[in-house]
């Protein structure tokens, strides 16, 4: 069984077309049946959009506890004020408030409170969803944390586990994870334990910056990377850059996308770009990406 | 007056009009790149950096010596970044939030802190005169919260009549704490089903901390009209529209900022300041 995670740096590259796209893909050859899909971008998750799942199970995500003051008998001294590193105890009309926003559930307030006026309450921070997306494509993890909410990370490694346990336990041979953007957190839990990232570019300079950050960070974490280049055509000597760069550092390019509107009809019209128009530029090339990068995979560690 | 530019969705263009306010915004201003895992306002506006920080969290550090192996601190310890193993107290650096409840539990005092750098904060000033300062988080690190939390923090000598913050793409923790302590949020998002489901994630936020908003619809015509309804219905302005238009995609990608490209759009961007001042009177 191998995984593979679709990452970018640079937000609205293109990551969940391509993922989408490769799903159906999957589904039209050797691999029908036997594919996961997993949505690691929990706070804009847009693959459920794309795949039109069928929900089959739903579960609570309980993130990080967060503190209460109970006003009773609190006596207003201050301490909590004093220990919050996170600036998320306010000083209101003589009484001292927690901004739940603010509060990184460390409990460091609770320790420090004279009088055991405060309290660390667990919370709901999001939905996990296991579903069957449509056309066959596959069983979908997908999640939706709340707005605001922190422990992403954590909750993309649980669709990752429940992913990889039903892969082992029913013989699936690929699981594919739409990852999200930057570098931080969510993207190191969804890239740790990958056999292969796809990284999708942008042939801007703002593109290519955040794609070389993307690229040390997978290395850094021990995965492999291959790289293709969307909206290729939009700026050919940016696309020629990021060629440049891959070959310096021995990293292959597997195809280049021309800048294609058909890809947000599709969108619109919920399908994967590859079914929505077979034909159209943007789904012959993602088509080719496909055919090179899988093998890749397939002989991945 | 403190303006976020924020989106949910990546990719939809909040640097593209954060950088053209900025550079329509007159005199006194303030641009903070606040996305400090992808950072790129620099790459348009160019500023000379010379100012530097490095920048993170408060590690504990045990001294063994004075340890009882008494275990209090890692009872404390919410994120189970202390542990006590036997005769020997270990620190996890990549769980700890930076707290400082161990240090301040520890009845031997046993516990010290040093700083564990995730990032730089970088400041200095453009070509035209403009004020500039971004963090950029380490490769490996995984929290952005820190940093942005130091770069609100580190503020100009004489604080600008205007600020203007770009922020992380998402609608999690980084978002939050780069929207708190702000005047307006603007939207940028384009009129397709992801733009709108990610606007709907940042709305839910900007609502619970009541900060007003308006949106900016970018690459107009590529998609449906699913949210001009949306705002509509949610009672939220649309400041401006931009159309798509493919010469503007190439002069971005290219590193000009959207006013270098079509000069036309200064008085669009002033007007869209004079809307988001009166929306902040109001």
């Amino acid at each position: 069984m191998k995984q593979l995670v679709i990452l970018s740096g640079k937000g609205g590259t293109g990551k969940t077309i391509v993922t989408a796209a490769f799903a159906h893909l999957a589904a039209q050859g050797q691999l029908t049946g036997k594919l996961i899909l997993a949505d690691a971008d929990v706070d804009a998750a847009n693959l459920e959009l794309v795949l039109k799942p069928h929900l089959l199970e739903q579960q609570d995500f309980r993130g990080g506890k967060v503190a209460q003051i109970d006003q009773d008998s609190c006596s207003s001294c201050g301490d909590c004020e004093a220990v919050c590193r996170f600036d998320a105890i306010n000083h209101v009309d003589d009484l001292y408030v927690i901004d739940p926003i603010a509060c990184d559930g460390c409990a460091a307030c609770v320790y420090q409170c004279p009088d055991e006026s405060i309290s660390m309450h667990e919370q709901v921070a999001g939905k996990f969803y296991f579903s069957e997306s449509a056309h066959d494509y596959g069983p979908l993890y997908h999640a939706n944390l709340f707005p605001g909410k922190d422990n992403s990370g954590k909750l993309v490694t649980l669709i990752r586990q429940r992913a990889r346990r039903q892969a082992l336990d029913e013989n699936y041979e690929l699981i594919i994870v739409d990852g999200p953007p930057g570098i931080g957190c969510p993207v190191i839990s969804a890239v740790t334990g990958a056999n292969l990232a796809l990284i999708v570019a942008e042939p801007t300079v703002a593109g290519v910056h955040d794609m070389q950050r993307v690229l040390q960070t997978v290395r850094h974490f021990g995965v492999g990377a291959v790289v293709c280049i969307n909206k290729a055509d939009i700026y050919p000597a940016g696309a020629d850059d990021i060629e440049a760069f891959c070959q310096e550092s021995g990293i292959e390019t597997v195809g280049r996308i021309p800048f294609d509107l058909t890809v947000s009809r599709a969108m619109v019209a919920g399908e994967a770009v590859t079914a929505f128009h077979p034909q159209a530029a943007s789904s012959i090339a993602i088509a080719k990406i496909w055919e090179k990068t899988l093998p890749l995979l397939l002989e991945s560690k | 007056m403190r303006i976020v530019v924020a989106s949910g969705k990546g990719g939809t263009g909040k640097t593209t009009i954060a950088t053209s306010l900025a550079l329509t915004a007159g005199e006194s201003v303030c641009f903070v790149d606040c996305d400090v895992e992808a950072p790129n306002a620099a790459l348009f506006l160019n500023p000379s950096l010379d100012k530097r920080k490095e920048v993170g969290i408060l590690l504990p550090v045990v001294d063994e010596a004075l340890c009882t192996y008494c275990g209090i601190c890692s009872e404390v310890c919410e994120f189970h970044a202390i542990t006590v193993i036997g005769e020997k107290t270990l620190v996890f650096p990549e769980l700890c939030h930076g707290c400082g409840s161990c240090t301040l539990v520890c009845p031997e005092k046993a516990i010290s802190e040093r700083l564990d750098v995730m990032g730089v904060l970088e400041r200095g000033v453009t070509a035209t005169g403009m004020d500039f300062a971004q963090g950029v988080m380490h490769v490996g690190e995984p929290m952005a919260v820190p940093i942005i939390r130091e770069l609100k923090k580190w503020t100009l000598p004489k604080p600008p009549a205007i600020e203007i913050r770009d922020a992380p793409p998402g609608a999690s923790c980084p978002v939050v704490e780069v929207i708190r302590g702000a005047d307006f949020v603007l939207l940028v998002t384009e009129p397709t089903p992801f733009g709108l489901h990610d606007l709907k994630q940042v709305v839910g936020i900007i609502r619970e901390l009541k900060i007003p908003a308006g949106v900016v619809i970018n690459r107009e015509g590529i998609g449906d009209k699913a949210v001009e309804t949306y705002c509509a219905e949610a009672d939220l302005p649309v400041l401006l529209r931009i159309p798509m238009e493919r010469r503007f995609a190439e002069a971005i990608a290219s590193g000009k900022t959207l006013v270098e490209a079509a000069p036309e759009y200064r008085s669009v961007f002033r007007t869209l300041l004079e809307d988001i001042t009166a929306e902040v009177a109001a």
